[in-house]
């Protein structure tokens, strides 16, 4: 296969307009505006391209969503990567800016905006200052601003820097914060499709969507729909972390095998030790345990949904025989905990009850009925929200106590008797009367 | 009989997770320009950043990275000139700055450590290089070591943001090398930054830990 995004990713200088423009950047953008609008929107449904940031929902679509008309239409990059075991965009921008960039002029020209953002988390302090530096070049280039290449399509670009909250991944919590408020999330509909960003029009896609817009131009709709399998087009990048012998980002061809995945390019787990779980798409997924029938499904939208999980960023976190899955839940639920906006009761008190019961658990205090009330909690959170973080939690924790479900309570027993080895009762300081509260 | 009801620094009975205001004071109204010094250069940079949005108030969160930068924290005489320029109560923006991660509303050292302690770093033994961390710093004003969700940068678990660079990763015998090197302001453990590291994608398949 050869590789789109991740081609020659390591040239030095690539960061750079004079290196991009030297291997034929920026060629898709003259390409795109010598198009009429309708046909680059055409390109963009005919490559199936599923958004990349993890609901996968088809961007031609989102695209064509955008009500037409004369008012203001607002384009939103989403770069605030905080799924845990996601690294990939940050790579992208780190390393070839001007390939995002490109790709945010085209979108925008299909999508008739004129003004767009980088939302671009707080945390990645190079990325975004590698980024305003590649900003000041197009501008310069004539890339953006006014009457692009000659042509009636303006855009001005703006570099929005977060300041560290998960939510604001979030489309509608993003759009607040972008307001400059708490990124707390929307309800909806509206959509932001149809009243986003300052109530308009607002498309918002990812720096991985964005960056493959320039390759469909450049390929064609059609062509680039030949990568990858049904409904699941194209190339993605995968990020892979946990107990792999070579963490990174791989770029593949949707629809590989996931053994090939971990085992192949991220070199499986240490020697001796074997994959007990993994998350296929980020911590919010649903986890897949390590069993051949697991790990031998195809790396893709549709088959990961129909194995009741969700390719969601693409981030494939590995967890080892060695770790106790009671202590990857527990880890996974303190962070949902943490990044709950706190607007809709079942996600702010249900991550934090689950927090609590796990922590029992690890403290010897839980009991198997613990695990029925965590389930419960679980299929209470979900749907009952505003956005889906709620959700994320919900679901890779439900998962975890379903198929992990003897290992826990083996964990809750285990823990107990030692727990109760090494307290010692202590003595009441007045006799209990029957039926009377301790 | 009486007795004294236990209650928190904020006057209530129940904890909460942000301290509430003084309930008897009226609330504060948009800072008055004729009493509210701003330095120059704090002002000259938020209103660059106002200048870049259709709605000012966009410029909330730059404007308080900027006062932040200025003043080592989001104190309240930092918010109150951000409020002055931004024309906005200081409510509104302390209710932004309490709601964000990166936002420091106490007063806390001048180098900022997030140690990455989410799933995949966690895996790789983050938790104990926390700890060791914090106890190498221990006792240091200048330096704030805390805890942080998922920083993006799982490939090089375990890891740490040093004052917005990424170094990782860290083995637990380098962690006095680290905050040696941030105690003299040096570049923090340069050999180890994510900058310059290849994408695992273009190394060879040869089953060779790249790090």
């Amino acid at each position: 296969m050869d590789k789109l995004l991740f081609k020659d990713i390591d040239e030095p200088g690539l960061n750079t307009i004079d290196v991009y423009r030297r291997r034929g950047g920026y060629e898709s953008l003259r390409k795109a505006l010598a198009m009429p609008r309708e046909a680059v929107l055409n390109e963009l449904l005919a490559s199936g391209l599923r958004g990349r940031g993890g609901a996968g929902f088809a961007m031609g679509k989102k695209v064509s969503f955008l009500p037409k008309g004369a008012m203001d239409v607002y384009l939103c990059c989403n770069a605030d990567e905080s799924e845990p075991g996601t690294f990939k965009d940050r790579e992208i921008m780190q390393k070839n800016p001007h390939l995002l960039i490109e790709g945010i002029i085209i979108a925008a020209y299909a999508a008739g905006a004129n003004k767009a953002f980088i939302y671009i988390r707080g945390e990645y302090v190079l990325q975004a200052d590698i980024l305003d530096a590649a900003l000041k070049e197009a501008e310069a280039a004539g890339f953006l601003g006014d009457s692009i290449l000659g042509s009636e399509h303006s855009l001005s670009l703006v570099v929005h820097r977060g300041a560290g909250a998960y939510i604001c991944g979030e489309e509608t919590a993003l759009l607040d914060s972008l307001e400059g408020k708490r990124g707390n999330p929307r309800l909806k509909p509206p959509f932001p499709a149809n009243q986003g960003l300052y109530q308009g029009p607002t498309l918002i896609n990812n720096v991985e969507t964005l960056s493959t817009v320039p390759f469909i131009i450049q390929m064609g709709g059609e062509e680039y729909a030949k990568l990858g399998v049904e409904n699941s087009t194209g190339t993605k990048l995968v990020s892979v972390s946990g107990h792999v012998k070579r963490p990174g980002n791989y770029e593949i061809e949707l629809g590989m095998r996931s053994r090939d995945i971990i085992y192949g390019l991220a070199g499986g787990p240490p020697d001796g030790r074997k994959v007990k779980l993994w998350f296929p798409g980020g911590s919010s997924s649903p986890v897949l345990t390590g069993s051949d029938e697991d790990l031998d499904l195809p790396y893709d939208f549709d088959t990961m949904a129909k194995a009741g999980t969700m390719l969601g960023s693409g981030a494939i976190i590995v967890v080892d025989d060695s770790t106790s899955v009671v202590d990857v839940a527990y880890k996974t639920a303190y962070f949902y905990r943490h990044e709950s906006c706190g607007k809709c009761t079942p996600c702010r008190e249900g991550t934090n009850w689950t927090v609590k019961m796990l922590e029992r658990i690890k403290a010897g205090e839980a009991t198997p009925m613990d695990l029925d009330i965590i389930a419960s909690v679980c299929t209470n959170i979900i749907g009952h929200c505003l956005c889906v973080l709620g959700d994320a939690m919900a679901m890779p924790i439900g998962s975890m106590v379903q198929k992990f479900r003897a290992e826990f309570e083996e964990e809750i027993e285990r823990r107990r008797e030692e727990a109760w080895a090494t307290t010692v009762a202590p003595e009441p300081e007045l006799p209990l009367i029957q039926g009377a509260v301790a | 009989m009486s007795f004294e009801v236990r209650r928190f620094s904020h006057g209530s009975r129940v904890p909460g997770w942000d301290d509430a205001v003084d309930l008897t004071k009226d609330p504060a109204s948009v800072p008055d320009p004729a009493l509210t010094p701003v330095p120059d250069e704090l002002r000259a940079e938020i209103e660059a950043a106002m200048a870049k949005y259709p709605d000012r108030r966009s410029a909330a969160l730059p404007a308080l990275a900027a006062a932040q930068r200025h003043h080592g924290w989001c104190s309240p005489e930092a918010i109150e000139q951000v409020a002055c320029v931004m024309r906005l109560t200081p409510a509104y923006l302390t209710a932004v700055a309490t709601f964000y991660d990166m936002f420091d509303t106490q007063p806390v050292g001048r180098h900022r450590v997030y140690v990455c302690t989410n799933i995949s770093c966690s895996l790789r033994g983050a938790d104990e290089l926390c700890e060791r961390i914090e106890q190498a710093a221990a006792g240091d004003p200048d330096i704030n070591v805390r805890h942080f969700e998922c920083l993006g940068a799982c490939d090089i678990a375990p890891m740490a943001s040093v004052d917005g660079v990424y170094v990782g990763p860290i083995e637990l015998d380098e962690v006095d090398e680290l905050i040696d090197d941030i105690r003299n302001d040096r570049p923090p453990l340069p050999r180890k930054q994510l900058r310059l590291r290849p994408s695992a994608d273009t190394l060879p398949l040869d089953g060779k830990d790249p790090s």
